[in-house]
């Protein structure tokens, strides 16, 4: 490092954002490493698609607009935009479902607008969206957890061909999401109570994520966990995710009050799906999200409110990135209305009365 | 006269071209081009109200009061899409079933008054049917080229149905590009209209970038100094 020329520090990668991608990184470790362990190869192979995918798209995308390639692809962004999209893959999905999300979120949803700092819409979410309503059969294909050397666990090459090849994933291992059965369930006249039983559900089992889902964001309680570091950390601060669990929760509470056969828990809907790695990884993103506390709890409470109405309304079973990408559109709107004051001005940024003007 | 035509020609079909360069007429531009079919049946149809339109208000231009000039062009356009309307409903039936809605509102498409008030309005006749072929051709390109990008990365297919719309004699345009392929739902939609026509956009600056450079290179010192002066 010492014998380096002065100049050509210009070109290293960003130090802060680096070393912000990289905590991050580390957070998501312990839910990561689970989903890889609970989906055996196939996840493992898909994750790696996936992430390598991206760099690649994000190097082409640089060395089109002519910026510096090396030091933009080591600041991790690219690496972390990959890496949750693929948490929020169905963990069995083909590869190339892998790289169609990886260039529309680095292509699509951030190199177009100028690359980092400048996106609009949280990449990772946009391109899971975008997938979702491209390829709703892929992207709804839940496998059983089947951790390697487990009876139901892929070999070798039958895990190769998952990822890889055209077979896909077997039948008679997969089976629906735990928000998607009750959907299902509801839609044919059952009662929650039924549906529950059904689904084999339990709270623990959801929290601790021994079920089927993406592949990263089953462990709800490792989610956790990795999001309370990183705002101890001071990361993020608290107010996206307690702002949009808690709204997600006291609508959960409201509506089970009411008629508890027919709305489920906080409990619930806090375990389930998508909720808490976007509550703390992805709403939480700097750059698509209001910069002032105020603003950053309607934020949390706008996505929390959204997720709420489309599980529970909706077409579609999860709407977290739904939530995500509307609340990211609001975000210009929110910075807008909710501003600091100014040092010596009102709200709407006149002077203030000098106190010899007061009465007061 | 001949440099006129030349220049109109080249106005038209690309560097004044209506969705390339002017980004008007993007309504039917965006919800018609699913597929490249459509696409052309849209185009020619707006070509044929643009051309008869800039003839009839060339030819009539002196006697158009300058006050009431908009209403007057909007009556006539108006008369023409209703016409072609009927044309298509009884000869390209097909094409009509899946265009239906979109016919009638080449009436609201801001490129035909655009041509007209900008042009027709105030150039010979000559000149002015020229200008509406051209343009007209130019908006068939863009919704061409537009609805087959769409169409080759949405469904893997280009012209589909192509027979069935516009007749027989049409059905060696049906091409298969991708086999197998199991779609990409999202360029079919509507929001791949506008990803696609970023990208149609973001290459057009680039090849236009491209040529002014070679013209640069192309042109001796004095001339390129005379033009900059």
């Amino acid at each position: 490092m010492s014998r380096r020329l002065p100049a050509l520090r210009l070109v290293q990668p960003d130090s802060q954002v680096q070393a912000i991608m990289g905590q991050v990184m580390l957070a998501l470790v312990p839910a990561t490493a689970f989903g890889l362990f609970l989906f055996g190869l196939p996840a493992m192979f898909l994750f790696a698609v996936t992430v390598l995918a991206a760099l690649g798209f994000e190097g082409i995308c640089l060395s089109l607009a002519g910026k510096p390639v090396r030091a933009t692809l080591l600041d991790g962004s690219a690496v972390l935009t990959g890496w949750l999209i693929a948490m929020t893959l169905p963990p069995w999905a083909p590869w190339w479902i892998g790289v169609v999300g990886s260039g529309l979120a680095i292509v699509v949803g951030k190199q177009v607008f100028g690359g980092l700092g400048q996106n609009i819409f949280n990449p990772a979410m946009l391109a899971r969206v975008a997938l979702l309503v491209s390829f709703p059969l892929e992207m709804t294909t839940w496998v059983d957890p089947a951790p390697p050397l487990s009876p139901g666990a892929p070999a070798w090459f039958d895990s190769l061909a998952i990822t890889f090849g055209a077979s896909g994933v077997p039948d008679g291992v997969t089976g629906a999401t735990l928000i998607g059965h009750i959907k299902t369930e509801f839609s044919q006249g059952r009662r929650l109570g039924e549906a529950l039983v059904s689904g084999d559900y339990g709270a623990l089992k959801s929290f601790l994520g021994w079920i089927r889902g993406s592949m990263g964001e089953t462990s709800a309680a490792l989610l956790l966990l990795g999001g309370i570091w990183m705002i101890r950390r001071k990361l993020i601060t608290w107010h996206i995710p307690v702002a949009m669990l808690l709204t997600v929760a006291v609508l959960a509470s409201l509506f089970a009050l009411i008629d508890g056969d027919r709305y489920p828990g906080p409990l619930f809907h806090l375990f389930s799906g998508a909720l808490m790695l976007a509550a703390f990884f992805i709403a939480t993103d700097y750059v698509t999200s209001p910069s002032s506390p105020v603003g950053q709890l309607i934020f949390g409470a706008g996505c929390g409110l959204i997720v709420f109405v489309i599980r529970t309304w909706g077409g579609y079973p999860e709407g977290v990135g739904f939530a995500v990408l509307l609340m990211n559109a609001m975000t210009p709107t929110i910075d807008h209305y909710v501003r600091p004051r100014i040092y010596g001005r009102d709200r709407k940024g006149r002077p203030l009365d000098l106190p010899a003007g007061n009465d007061g | 006269m001949n440099q006129e035509f030349r220049k109109i020609a080249r106005d038209g079909l690309w560097d004044n071209n209506i969705v390339f360069s002017q980004s008007i007429g993007l309504c039917p531009l965006l919800a018609v081009t699913g597929t490249a079919t459509n696409g052309l049946g849209m185009g020619l149809a707006t070509a044929a109200v643009m051309v008869v339109c800039n003839v009839l208000i060339s030819h009539g231009r002196a006697l158009i009061p300058p006050e009431i000039r908009i209403p007057i062009f909007v009556v006539l356009i108006a008369m023409v899409v209703t016409l072609v309307d009927m044309v298509m409903n009884a000869w390209l039936h097909e094409m009509h079933k899946v265009l239906g809605l979109f016919i009638p509102l080449i009436v609201t498409n801001c490129a035909i008054l655009g041509r007209v008030e900008a042009f027709a309005s105030r150039r010979p006749l000559a000149q002015s049917a020229a200008d509406g072929l051209m343009m007209g051709l130019g908006f068939t390109l863009a919704l061409v080229v537009l609805g087959a990008a769409r169409e080759i990365v949405g469904a893997g297919t280009l012209f589909a149905d192509a027979a069935l719309l516009m007749g027989d004699s049409f059905a060696w345009l049906e091409t298969v590009v991708i086999d197998p392929y199991r779609g990409f739902l999202l360029m079919a939609l509507p929001p791949g209209g506008f990803l696609m026509l970023g990208f149609i956009l973001a290459g057009k600056k680039l090849i236009d970038r491209r040529l002014a450079a070679r013209q640069q290179r192309a042109m001796p010192i004095g001339d390129s100094l005379a033009e900059n002066s």
